[in-house]
């Protein structure tokens, strides 16, 4: 039976594109579907995710999967003859699950905050979001990888934040390079993979919050 | 395996600490349980999980591992001599991962506001909440039981420990603020599996009962209050 795969996205959107990474990754084609949530949720997400509402959604041969760390993990284990994502061993696979939630709990939450509060809530942000990406930096140490010599779940999971790290830094007023550099020069690293190269730029992505910004009259 | 490579740091009071009890059990893993005593957070918390700082932390020989749901998908893949926590397949894997996420990110913590509420209507909503999430899961029940006694099937599964854990204080809620949220009318299969689930040998002995978690939670709002006087 041919595989039907369909993934529905928002382009800008960092879960989404842990999702386009992994497919990638394992080679797998697929339908790519965009939904346009600045304009409205399609009844198609609704029927797929009716739980949360959001993207992105993997339909596999018709059957939804949802949250985009558990995207990730089903194209592992449903493609597992193909480049594998997650380490082998049980206690590597715990840690890279406990820095993937980590970085959904915390550097999510505060770069949200970094752009879109101001003032003394910005600053709490700013500080929490710093902490948490020095945690981060500890955690890839020397390794080229978050996945050791292989790029794997723990850098699929946080290089879409690197798309957005110029809107944080502008809306912030701070430099992530100057705190973090070896986070950067992870970075750079991961975008010389071809999955990665089709990621949205950081300027793209800046220039979408701005003209967001501007239709809900947030500037 | 030597008992002590094997240790868990917690309060028998936590719903989270109770899942990987239960998930040892299900493995038939023996260990030591360190009793957490919060208020101050003792040094073994504070150094083995400074990132969050909070229970369960879980030790194996010189490996740690934090976060409940983390430390029970460990433990299924390190001890593969046992029965198995997730399903096998990737679709059931996802969708029992899914619930178990969805339970951290809104049941458990409605039933924790609700717990601490002190006005009518804020109960209200939260009461509201709590049940519209578990008419989600009783569909969810529907379509992973398959007809069989637990969302694992004929076991005991990863959905079954993450949200039979929170059985206890749901029932204190209950207690507290007078509702009938396991009403056995509107979610008859929820209400049936949450007392299967109590009785199950490899849970009995580690939910605790709703009138003990009642006196440690005054107990514990009582010494919360002394701190933030003293």
């Amino acid at each position: 039976m041919a595989e039907e795969v369909v993934l529905l996205d928002f382009w800008p959107s960092m879960f989404g594109m842990r999702a386009r990474l992994a497919l990638a990754e394992k080679g797998i084609q697929y339908e790519y579907k965009e939904e346009d949530l600045v304009g409205g949720k399609s009844q198609l997400l609704l029927k797929m995710n009716p739980v949360q509402k959001k993207i992105p959604v993997l339909i596999h041969n018709g059957i939804p999967v949802s949250e985009s760390l558990i995207i990730v993990q089903y194209i592992d284990e449903a493609w597992s003859e193909r480049y594998q994502l997650l380490p082998s061993d049980p206690y590597q696979r715990a840690q890279a699950r406990f820095w993937a939630d980590f970085i959904d709990k915390k550097v999510w939450t505060s770069g949200h905050q970094v752009r879109s509060s101001k003032g003394a809530e910005q600053e709490a942000a700013k500080v929490e979001f710093m902490d948490s990406l020095k945690l981060l930096e500890g955690e890839l140490g020397d390794k080229p990888y978050f996945g050791g010599q292989n790029f794997g779940f723990l850098d699929i999971a946080f290089i879409p934040f690197y798309g957005w790290f110029h809107t944080y830094e502008t809306f912030g007023n701070f430099s992530i390079e100057a705190s973090c550099p070896k986070l950067i020069a992870w970075a750079k690293r991961c975008m010389e993979r071809e999955s990665v190269k089709t990621l949205p730029q950081q300027h793209e992505i800046y220039d979408f919050v701005l003209h967001v910004n501007k239709m809900f009259g947030l500037d | 395996m030597a008992k002590s490579d094997v240790k868990l740091l917690g309060v028998w009071a936590s719903p989270y600490v109770n899942r990987v009890q239960i998930a040892l059990n299900v493995k038939s893993v023996d260990y030591e349980f360190v009793e957490e005593r919060f208020l101050p957070k003792s040094e073994l918390l504070l150094s083995f999980n400074p990132v969050h700082k909070k229970v369960p932390v879980f030790f194996y020989g010189d490996k740690t591992i934090c976060e409940s749901l983390v430390i029970a998908q460990y433990i299924d893949e390190e001890w593969t001599n046992g029965p198995s926590i997730l399903p096998s397949d990737p679709c059931d894997r996802a969708v029992a991962r899914f619930w178990a996420a969805y339970l951290d990110e809104k049941l458990f913590p409605a039933v924790r506001e609700l717990l601490l509420a002190q006005e009518e209507e804020a109960k209200a909503v939260l009461i509201e909440k709590i049940v519209e999430g578990l008419a989600l899961l009783e569909a969810a029940f529907v379509e992973c039981s398959k007809g069989k006694a637990y969302f694992g099937g004929d076991s005991i599964g990863y959905l079954d420990i993450a949200f039979g854990s929170l059985l206890g204080w749901l029932k204190v809620v209950e207690i507290m603020a007078d509702v009938k949220l396991l009403n056995e009318a509107k979610i008859p299969g929820l209400a049936e599996w949450a007392v299967r689930f109590s009785l199950n040998d490899v849970v009995k002995d580690v939910l605790p009962e709703p009138e003990k978690l009642i006196e440690y939670f005054k107990i514990f709002q009582a010494r919360v209050e002394a701190a933030a006087k003293s």
